[in-house]
């Protein structure tokens, strides 16, 4: 007995030795900085003062915060980003990991192909979509006048109707890929036999799809879920490459940077970026709450 | 983070700092790059290279002034000993004052009096001079002569509503005559700085004022702002393209230089290449002061131009003043002035045959040029980029149809109080 709790004592504490290096990383990498944006976010101070002057405000930019419109808008534009996109990409990603999962000649191929949106950085690919979309020259208006499906060229990026949508799109072109991937992985962990007994069975396709596919793809899905609504919730580059800080797209981190970076204003934007973290956060226990609900 | 700053500084300076030779020292100067000004920049900077025996590189930055700005104020903040000289837009001297040296220290009262009082004083900051006018600006009427004389107009519009009347029949002319792309009127409708500059004139010509008073009161929510905003939405998609609402200058001359365009607002830097030997409408166009806001309105030109400044943190401060110097001397302005239509900032400029001969406008225009409307840079101080993102926004959700100027106009008014709060 006494052994035994000595060697689980050992084992502790080789875990703890082994976890030290990457705690020791998030301390500096994550913790230092969110402390840092903590105490700044109760200080009004300038990025354009030399030297810096920070004057203690108390609750002052918080309470600015609830008040602020843009703010708003900006948490309004993430929540439609994030639904739609994520959406969007669920159901394409899991589509197209269906279809390479089958077996067919050029599978290899497919499989490679259809990761190469993935692979383009974000900066590239939303400078690219931007000129595809341009009222006068874009390559998108082109095609659609020539089907004869618009009679006028749309301003796709600066009509608030379309900007956001126009986002949207390309966001899911882009990541639907990374979603089949992960989705792939899943798939391809179910065994072949309860397809092959439920076959003998009698059960048709679509019965196999909702009654072994997706109760074992959960898990996978899950995870998929958790990585790509957090990623979306802190959506910047392609926002902020094809449409700036305009306010039908902004979202709230290209809020926060307008505030940190275009207007200096330190304190304050160090108060918006604790409310994203507190949002994403919230995202995150949740999440994690209900995977370990489904995983046991 | 600071320590982050300091090995920053340090690799710079490692990188940098070892250029110094004996022969002299290497500067780095920031330009922009719109039209023809890196060009000119750079030809600038290495004569004085040349003359002096020192190097010089050349930056060259973001084209829309809103991101060069941001730019400029990474570097700075870092303490970044990169750039010895920055090319400074006329609203930032009380924005970026902090990190320039006071050129009082370096030039005589002499050389200052020699530049326009009005520019020196914009570019003064709490008595410290921060930096010598390179070009100034000022918002122009650009129309087709021979598009108006085709048409019957003997003269540009005085009124806006002349002028949208004039661009509405060229344009239907134009059009049935087989050019299908063709727009009356181009101007910077992007949500950016250059949306205040159009919009401000708008403003400015229906007597609505400048958005905040010189006392530094708000008075951007009045009758008058209100119809000229609303004035300008109607010309998105009638006269103007739609894609107008993501023009900045370059755009808005793209269309206009290619011969789609009846009318354009722009800044003078696109006469010269209007009149360029391989331009469509080589000839074809002249420039004038824009339309007043109705009969009881007055003309209004928003007040642009660029200076240099040169950064505390630089480790040639003398060298840099010098360059400052030659740049915005009597000959090299002239120099710029013949060959980029960039307006100098030396009234004996105006003066200069040469110059006359080159941009006839300069002289015909002189009183607009210094009679041109400030931006409120002045009363807002620190917080003038928060104020003009604000009155941008505001206008632009008007131009692309979200919202009626009346509402957007009371939203800014709220909004600006806030950004106020208890002082400029």
């Amino acid at each position: 007995m006494i052994q035994r709790s000595r060697l689980a004592a050992r084992r502790t504490r080789t875990a703890w030795l082994f976890l030290l290096p990457s705690l020791l990383v998030l301390l500096v990498a994550a913790a230092y900085p969110l402390w840092r944006t903590f105490q700044l976010s109760f200080y009004q101070v300038s990025i354009l003062q030399f030297p810096l002057q920070p004057e203690w405000v108390g609750f002052d930019n918080y309470r600015f915060l609830l008040a602020d419109p843009y703010w708003r808008v900006s948490l309004k534009n993430t929540a439609v980003f994030t639904v739609v996109s994520v959406a969007l990409e669920t159901v394409l990603g899991l589509g197209i990991a269906l279809a390479v999962n089958a077996r067919f000649a050029g599978r290899g191929l497919m499989r490679t192909a259809m990761l190469v949106p993935w692979a383009i950085p974000t900066v590239v690919s939303a400078q690219m979509w931007r000129w595809m979309y341009n009222d006068v020259y874009g390559v998108v208006n082109d095609l659609l006048l020539r089907a004869h499906l618009i009679a006028q060229p749309l301003a796709w990026l600066s009509d608030p109707h379309l900007a956001l949508p126009g986002v949207i799109a390309v966001d899911v072109w882009k990541t639907t890929p990374f979603m089949a991937l992960l989705l792939l992985a899943g798939l391809q962990s179910i065994p072949d036999e309860l397809y092959e007994a439920s076959t003998v069975d009698g059960a048709s396709g679509w019965q196999q799809f909702w009654r072994i596919t997706l109760p074992l793809l959960k898990p996978a899905l899950l995870v998929a879920l958790i990585f790509r609504t957090l990623d979306a919730l802190r959506v910047f580059d392609v926002i902020y490459v094809m449409t700036g800080t305009n306010p039908t797209t902004m979202s709230m981190s290209v809020y926060a940077r307008q505030q940190l970076v275009d207007f200096g204003a330190l304190g304050y934007g160090s108060a918006v970026s604790m409310g994203i973290f507190l949002i994403i956060a919230l995202f995150a226990a949740a999440y994690l709450v209900s995977l370990r609900v489904e995983l046991d | 983070m600071k320590a982050l700053k300091y090995v920053a500084i340090a690799a710079l300076s490692v990188a940098f700092g070892s250029a110094t030779s004996a022969q002299g020292v290497t500067l780095r100067i920031s330009c922009g790059a719109v039209g023809q000004e890196l060009e000119l920049c750079t030809e600038g900077a290495q004569a004085w290279a040349d003359k002096t025996g020192n190097k010089v590189e050349v930056v060259s930055t973001p084209n829309s002034t809103t991101d060069r700005l941001a730019l400029y104020q990474q570097q700075l903040a870092a303490g970044s000993s990169d750039i010895d000289v920055y090319q400074i837009d006329v609203i930032w001297p009380g924005i970026l004052s902090d990190f320039f040296i006071d050129l009082n220290d370096y030039v005589s009262s002499d050389l200052v009096a020699k530049f326009f009082p009005r520019i020196v004083a914009a570019n003064t900051v709490d008595g410290r001079l921060v930096a010598l006018p390179w070009f100034t600006d000022a918002g122009l009427l650009y129309y087709r002569t021979d598009l108006l004389k085709k048409y019957g107009y003997a003269k540009p519009p005085t009124t806006w509503d002349e002028l949208e009347q004039m661009a509405a029949k060229i344009q239907a002319g134009e059009r049935k005559a087989g050019n299908g792309s063709f727009w009356g009127f181009v101007f910077q409708g992007k949500a950016y700085e250059g949306l205040t500059c159009d919009a401000l004139e708008w403003v400015f010509s229906h007597k609505g004022g400048t958005i905040v008073d010189q006392d530094g009161n708000i008075t951007i929510n009045n009758p008058n702002a209100v119809k000229a905003i609303q004035q300008a939405a109607g010309w998105v998609g009638k006269i103007a393209p739609p894609g107008v609402t993501s023009y900045q200058e370059e755009e808005a001359r793209g269309v206009w230089q290619a011969g789609n365009a009846a009318f354009m607002r722009n800044w003078p830097y696109a006469y010269s290449l209007g009149n360029s030997a391989d331009s469509p409408i080589k000839g074809k166009f002249d420039v004038t002061v824009l339309p007043k806001g109705g009969a009881e309105g007055q003309h209004a030109a928003t007040l642009g131009g660029w200076q240099l400044a040169v950064s505390r943190f630089s480790k040639h401060p003398k060298e840099a003043v010098d360059l400052i110097v030659y740049l915005t001397g009597y000959e090299e302005q002239k120099r710029r002035a013949i060959k980029g239509s960039f307006l100098p900032t030396r009234p004996a400029l105006y003066k200069d045959a040469d110059v006359l001969a080159a941009n006839p406008f300069m002289g015909k225009l002189y009183d607009v040029f210094v009679n041109a409307v400030p931006r409120p840079s002045a009363q807002t101080k620190q917080k003038y980029n928060q104020v003009s993102s604000a009155f941008w926004t505001a206008v632009h959700n008007v131009l692309v149809g979200q919202t009626d100027a009346a509402t957007s106009l009371r939203m800014l008014e709220q909004q600006l109080k806030r950004i106020k709060g208890k002082g400029w």
